[in-house]
């Protein structure tokens, strides 16, 4: 694997057991993420693109195949090994904001820093600093139900940006915006992008997709459907990696 | 990391307000039910154990067997008499003794009528300094009997008080014992043992004629001469006694206690007492752990999504058990603070009242600062091991079954 490539996955399946029945979630699936791209991860209610984040967030881990974060096989670590890489290497944006609802928003942007173990005066410092980046530096003392849905969803970007990480990944980050407020957190993330980070955008909105990722992957029925990549402002298919099955 | 797991765990507990507080009151009553049982009992043992404050630590006492604690004369068996005095005299280590008795009588006054009890003065004033510093009484006014004295009277405090005839009693008024008249001379200063606030010293001879006493002692006290051998010659006075009643091994109508050894089988009853009064108010305290326990699992359910997000954004599984325990040993720590301070301060009002209502008997409690600390860091064990369970749960949730839910 080269470099250049920060998240791999390489022929992925992954199946729950619903009672008696196996759901075949991801069914041999091929993803590559470029350091310093913008991905969107397309596709309907269903299709295996919310299981397909959790493992490219190495949320969670396969059934079938093998998941690379910067080269590193995570099927081998521990869950809290995990958890400390994915803090360290991955930041996380969610439709629902999730913010920990008896922090205030400066404590909020702070959290991931304090598993990473950093002291309170850095994380407390660093954490101003970035929330002066989302222009909510004056609502640091606000809990987030004091706050709209845009600014909470901006104290999140604060948050995802904490430990520095290489990747942004953003579950239907404009989900549950206002036109005006979704915008602006779209700018946010082009910004980032700009700036080097590797923005991952799972959504459903091919429009969306279409105006600010370079890659599209479109998936369906639990299997990637499509690549495509904007090249020169042109829309292009690219040829995926065949599933060869071990 | 620890103090950020306080941070933490204090945010979430502020948070959930009403409901902290709620659980933290079960704690609370269980602790404060523990410390002020502890105390009144530990209070209450001191104020038992001041009864017998009377025994010397020189003195032995000759009693008939069976009659223990009880009254007097309530078994058939040869009374201890003049004869049994002289054995006791003639054992070696024996100083003094003072045969005594003590008998229920009737007392009037003022047209109304008391039982009360008596005991007998000795004829030897040197018996009578060791009876009365044996005792431990002290005069409030008038003076004490001399010896011989008859148609006299020395009262405890209680008798001479207003409530006990219609009208105080004062020195040299007269009283009547068993319908003979007699003068008070001395009035008694109030005591640490209640008995000794109801008592009539009367002169041995008096005594034995109104209670048609004539050979019988109810109890012989005998002071040694070396009390580092009080032991020994309670066993000698035994086996003489034994020998010179014909009595076996193990059937003596008769005993003879050290005041260690009185002492002892008290403080043993008063210990097993407080024991179980400990035990039953633990028993509210094992209530308030389970309140600690449902309030935790009650919130690793609200939290899912919440403890989800935070090992998506990094918390190893160490962390969200470390922020969990130390919440649920947060309840129990405030609940046990709060706790102990709220029963010790209601132990004490408590002997404040006894000490208004109960006249004689002083029921003091002490701080007594290990209990207070004990209390504290047991509700703290308490609520780590309530919330151990539950905090085990919130760690190895899952983040992707966190967020589906």
């Amino acid at each position: 694997m080269s470099n250049k490539n920060i998240i791999e996955l390489r022929n992925v399946a992954k199946h729950y057991e619903m009672g008696e029945n196996l759901v075949k979630a991801l069914d041999c699936v091929n993803i590559v993420i470029e350091k310093g791209d913008f991905v969107a991860i397309m596709g309907p209610s269903g299709s295996g693109k919310s299981t397909g984040m959790n493992l490219i967030g190495s949320l969670d881990l396969a059934t079938e195949g093998e998941i690379y974060l910067e080269n590193e096989d995570i099927e081998n670590l521990t869950e809290s090994e995990l958890a400390q890489l994915r803090g360290k290497k991955i930041g996380f944006i969610f439709q629902q904001f999730n913010l920990v609802p008896n922090l205030t928003a400066l404590e909020n942007v702070a959290l991931p820093m304090l598993f990473q173990g950093e002291d309170e005066e850095d994380r407390l410092r660093k954490a101003e600093e970035l929330l002066a980046i989302v222009e909510l530096k004056d609502r640091k003392e606000h809990y987030p139900n004091q706050l709209s849905g845009g600014q909470q969803q901006r104290v999140a970007i604060a948050r995802a940006l904490a430990n520095d990480p290489e990747v942004i990944l953003a579950d239907e980050p404009t989900g549950n915006l206002d036109t005006k407020s979704g915008e602006k957190i779209m700018v946010f993330l082009g910004e980032l992008n700009k700036k080097g980070k590797t923005i991952i955008m799972v959504t459903h909105d091919p429009d969306l997709a279409k105006e600010h990722a370079r890659t599209i992957y479109s998936i369906r029925d639990g299997k990637v459907e499509s690549v495509e990549r904007k090249v020169k402002n042109k829309w292009a298919k690219i040829k995926q990696n065949t599933c060869r099955r071990g | 990391m620890i103090s950020d797991y306080f941070t933490l765990a204090f945010k979430n507990l502020k948070h959930r307000g009403l409901r902290s507080w709620l659980t933290i009151l079960g704690v609370i009553i269980g602790i404060a039910a523990v410390v002020s049982l502890i105390s009144l009992g530990a209070g209450l043992k001191e104020a038992v154990t001041g009864q017998f404050s009377s025994l010397s630590p020189d003195v032995l006492t000759i009693q008939n067997s069976g009659t223990g604690l009880g009254p007097p004369g309530a078994t058939t068996v040869v009374k201890l008499n003049d004869h049994d005095v002289k054995v006791i005299e003639s054992t070696q280590g024996v100083k003094l003794t003072i045969p005594r008795l003590i008998r229920v009588i009737k007392l009037e006054y003022n047209d109304a009528a008391q039982f009360s009890y008596a005991t007998n003065v000795p004829e030897d004033s040197k018996k009578v300094a060791l009876m009365f510093q044996n005792l431990n009484v002290e005069l409030e006014s008038g003076r004490f009997l001399k010896p011989g004295e008859k148609g006299k009277v020395v009262l405890g405090s209680d008798l001479v008080k207003e409530d006990v005839f219609g009208k105080t009693i004062s020195v040299g008024r007269s009283v009547k014992i068993q319908g003979e008249t007699y003068e008070v001379v001395g009035i008694l200063k109030k005591g640490s043992s209640f008995t000794i606030n109801q008592v009539v010293f009367m002169s041995e001879k008096d005594m034995k004629q109104s209670l048609n006493i004539i050979d019988e002692w109810d109890m012989i006290i005998a002071q040694v001469n070396n009390q580092d051998n009080i032991e020994e010659i309670g066993k000698s006075i035994e086996d003489k006694l034994r020998k010179d009643r014909g009595e076996k091994i193990g059937e003596e109508d008769f005993s003879v206690q050290t005041p260690v050894k009185s002492l002892e089988s008290i403080n043993t009853i008063l210990t097993i007492v407080n024991i179980i009064i400990a035990g039953i108010a633990s028993i509210s305290l094992i209530v308030g752990g389970i309140g600690i326990a449902n309030i935790m699992y009650a919130s690793v359910v609200e939290r899912t999504k919440e403890i989800g997000v935070m090992k998506a954004i990094g918390a190893k599984n160490k962390d969200i058990l470390g922020v969990f325990l130390v919440e649920s040993g947060l309840l129990g720590l405030v609940g046990g603070v709060i706790g102990a301070l709220l029963g010790l301060s209601l132990a004490l009002g408590i002997s404040a009242l006894a000490g208004n209502f109960l006249g004689g008997l002083q029921l003091k409690v002490s701080v007594d600062y290990v209990l207070l600390l004990g209390a504290i860091a047991f509700s703290f064990t308490i609520g780590i091991i309530c919330g151990l369970l539950p905090s085990l749960q919130a760690s190895k949730l899952k983040v992707v079954d966190a967020f589906r839910k």
